[in-house]
């Protein structure tokens, strides 16, 4: 069973008198525990498509199933509760919130989001933190770590309150090569270690190879769709 | 909730000198509110205590229609004995009554044997008048403040007067006045005291004693021109006050009128306007208060929200039900509110120990010297303190709602 379905999928945003189509009939589907990319130039629609499926805008036509539910019928507060319940996001800024430390950033989703005990709570957090090798610098403020170690956190912050699926927009944009590499490889890692699908975009050649599927997008459009495991090969 | 206040509470202090202002501007409000509820409330209930217990006392009772024509102390609208009776028995049950004086009040001619002019004489019970007035004898300026307050054939004049007509202590005077019926009569009497003016230089209140004036009016019958009552809480009076009315509106005329009325101390004072005046300004500070709150948290807290939209975003994007980003940005305020309330409160009731130990002075009327004591109610302070709270509540109100209604998506494109 399939965990994200598109079917005729549009997205059409109207700017004063002129619409503009960022999404223009876009079928595909995504399966559980996969490692999926969207990859296309700037304007393509790749935030669009995951600003859909991540529950937070709604399709102008065509039909999107995210975990069986039909997005366009989530009115805002049932939306926020779809995400909050099941996708875990990771920015491209990474957007960790400067008042927290890292553990609590990490904590946050479990603590304002879903009110876990606090005990279950702690525990699972620092399962995410040492997963993402960051547990020893939980009591750190998001200023007082580099850029990869943000980006490390903000996995840890998207796959803590379990989700089916993470939505990663460019999560590797504003990193080195290197480090960039490592976040993909931690966030297949998270994928194996979790079973949990991970769809991020990206305009970079050499991150999309990381992805064991790829879709390419140009002015909305889906041009190919591909699916293989050279991951190793591309960094090689 | 204190997941949201530990989070509000970070927020604030991430934009530490912004909210150092905030605070501070509460504060100042907060005290100049508190101090003026302070000074002025002291020199209000001052300056209402020289009024109620040195002339007037609290409450009065007079004959319907006494009061209307008070200027010219009409005789014809004295209360006869069965009313006095009735009023009597009615003041002796209620509990809230200390004492009561009865007075015959009129208009005379005063003279020294070498000059005349008028003087207005109170008839009063020296030691009834003593307990319902007892500011009344430490108004003597010469005479003995200890003892009764007039005795028979005596006669305790104002200072303008003494001054005027150059009397002394123990000099002679004569009282001349017209009784009902319109027959003059007059007496001679011996100054026994002299009394500065409460309210002003203008003051031409003479005191005899009750039955002296009754005499001199030639009464056949132990008749009065007021009651006035002393209450023992005088803050009880609005309630007192109607149970008066209620109790002796059931005295009536043939016509099935009531024919007595009963006035508080506001309604034959022109200085109730004074204190009516303080009660105003009060109300205006008040006012100046919320505007000086809401201003200033409303500010800080539209910049919160219009630095923070990313974060906003953020959170919302995580899936932060509205309600509770609305909650983040309210509890912000909140604390603002609790926290400028609290010190606020503080530095005003140090301020208002430290008028308390300096102990300035003023002047009011005759009154010389008056020590300035301001004392600030619990109530008072507990009112202006939720004032705050709830201002700086309603002030976080539209940029909280805000930051709850944002689109996630355009919040995370902001720059």
């Amino acid at each position: 069973m399939s965990l994200v379905r598109a079917q005729h999928l549009s997205k059409t945003y109207r700017v004063g008198d002129i619409e503009v189509p960022a999404v223009r009939g876009v079928d595909f589907v995504i399966e559980p525990a996969s490692f999926v990319a969207f990859v296309g130039p700037s304007g393509s629609g790749k935030s669009t498509l995951l600003n859909l499926i991540g529950c937070l805008d709604h399709p102008t036509s065509g039909t999107l199933t995210v975990l069986d539910a039909d997005i366009a019928t989530l009115d805002r507060r049932a939306a926020a509760r779809f995400r909050g319940s099941h996708i875990g996001f990771v920015f491209q800024d990474f957007n960790l919130i400067p008042v927290l430390t890292v553990f609590e950033n990490v904590e946050y989703p479990l603590r304002m989001v879903q009110e876990w005990p606090a005990a279950k709570r702690r525990a699972q957090v620092l399962r995410l933190l040492e997963a993402v090798g960051m547990a020893d610098q939980a009591d750190k403020r998001p200023d007082q770590i580099s850029g990869g170690q943000k980006q490390r956190v903000a996995i840890a912050r998207a796959l803590v309150s379990q989700p089916k699926l993470v939505l990663a927009d460019e999560p590797t944009a504003n990193l080195d090569h290197d480090t960039a590499y490592r976040v993909l490889q931690l966030m297949k890692k998270m994928r194996d270690e979790f079973r949990t699908t991970f769809v991020f975009s990206t305009h970079d050649p050499k991150i999309m190879g990381e992805a064991e599927s790829t879709f390419i997008l140009e002015d909305g459009q889906l041009l190919s769709a591909a699916h293989h495991n050279a991951a190793e090969a591309a960094h090689a | 909730m204190l997941d949201v206040l530990s989070i509000a509470s970070r927020n604030l202090a991430r934009y530490r000198r912004r909210t150092l202002l905030t605070l501070l501007l509460i504060v100042i409000g907060m005290v100049a509110v508190l101090l003026f509820i302070a000074v002025a409330g002291s020199f209000r209930a001052m300056m209402v205590g020289q009024i109620t217990d040195s002339i007037l006392g609290h409450v009065q009772v007079h004959r319907k229609g006494y009061v209307a024509s008070i200027d010219n102390l009409p005789l014809n609208l004295n209360l006869k004995p069965p009313m006095v009776a009735k009023v009597e028995e009615d003041l002796k049950q209620n509990p809230a009554v200390e004492t009561w004086s009865p007075r015959v009040k009129f208009g005379g001619m005063f003279s020294n044997f070498v000059e005349t002019t008028a003087i207005r004489v109170n008839g009063v019970d020296p030691a009834r008048e003593a307990a319902t007035v007892p500011l009344l004898p430490g108004r003597m300026v010469e005479g003995d403040k200890a003892g009764p307050l007039v005795g028979r054939g005596q006669i305790v004049i104002p200072l303008l007067l003494a001054r005027g007509m150059k009397t002394k202590l123990g000099d002679t005077v004569v009282v001349v006045a017209t009784n009902r019926d319109g027959s003059v009569n007059g007496r001679t009497f011996v100054v026994r005291g002299i009394l500065e003016s409460a309210t002003g230089p203008g003051g031409r209140d003479g005191y005899i004693h009750i039955d002296d004036a009754r005499e001199l009016l030639r009464m056949s019958e132990p008749e009065v021109s007021e009651i006035a009552v002393r209450l023992k809480d005088f803050s009880k009076l609005g309630r007192v006050e109607g149970q008066f009315r209620e109790s002796l509106g059931g005295l009536t005329n043939k016509e099935g009128k009531p024919v007595l009325e009963v006035h508080p101390w506001s309604d034959l004072s022109p200085f109730a306007n004074l204190a009516r005046m303080i009660d105003l300004m009060t109300l205006f500070i008040k006012i100046v208060l919320v505007a000086i709150v809401l201003v200033s948290v409303m500010n800080v807290m539209i910049m919160a929200v219009f630095e923070r939209i990313r974060e906003i975003g953020t959170i919302a994007a995580i899936g932060t039900p509205p309600g509770r980003i609305l909650s983040l940005f309210l509890a912000e305020g909140l604390m603002l509110g609790i926290v400028g309330t609290v010190a606020g409160t503080l530095v005003s009731l140090a301020a208002i120990l430290g008028i308390n130990l300096w102990q300035p002075t003023f002047n009011f009327g005759q009154q010389q010297n008056l020590v300035m004591a301001p004392t600030i109610a619990a109530g008072d302070v507990l009112t202006i303190a939720a004032l705050v709270v709830v201002v700086a509540i309603v002030a976080s109100l539209q940029p909280a709602w805000k930051a709850s209604r944002m689109d996630p998506i355009s919040a995370l494109r902001h720059v």
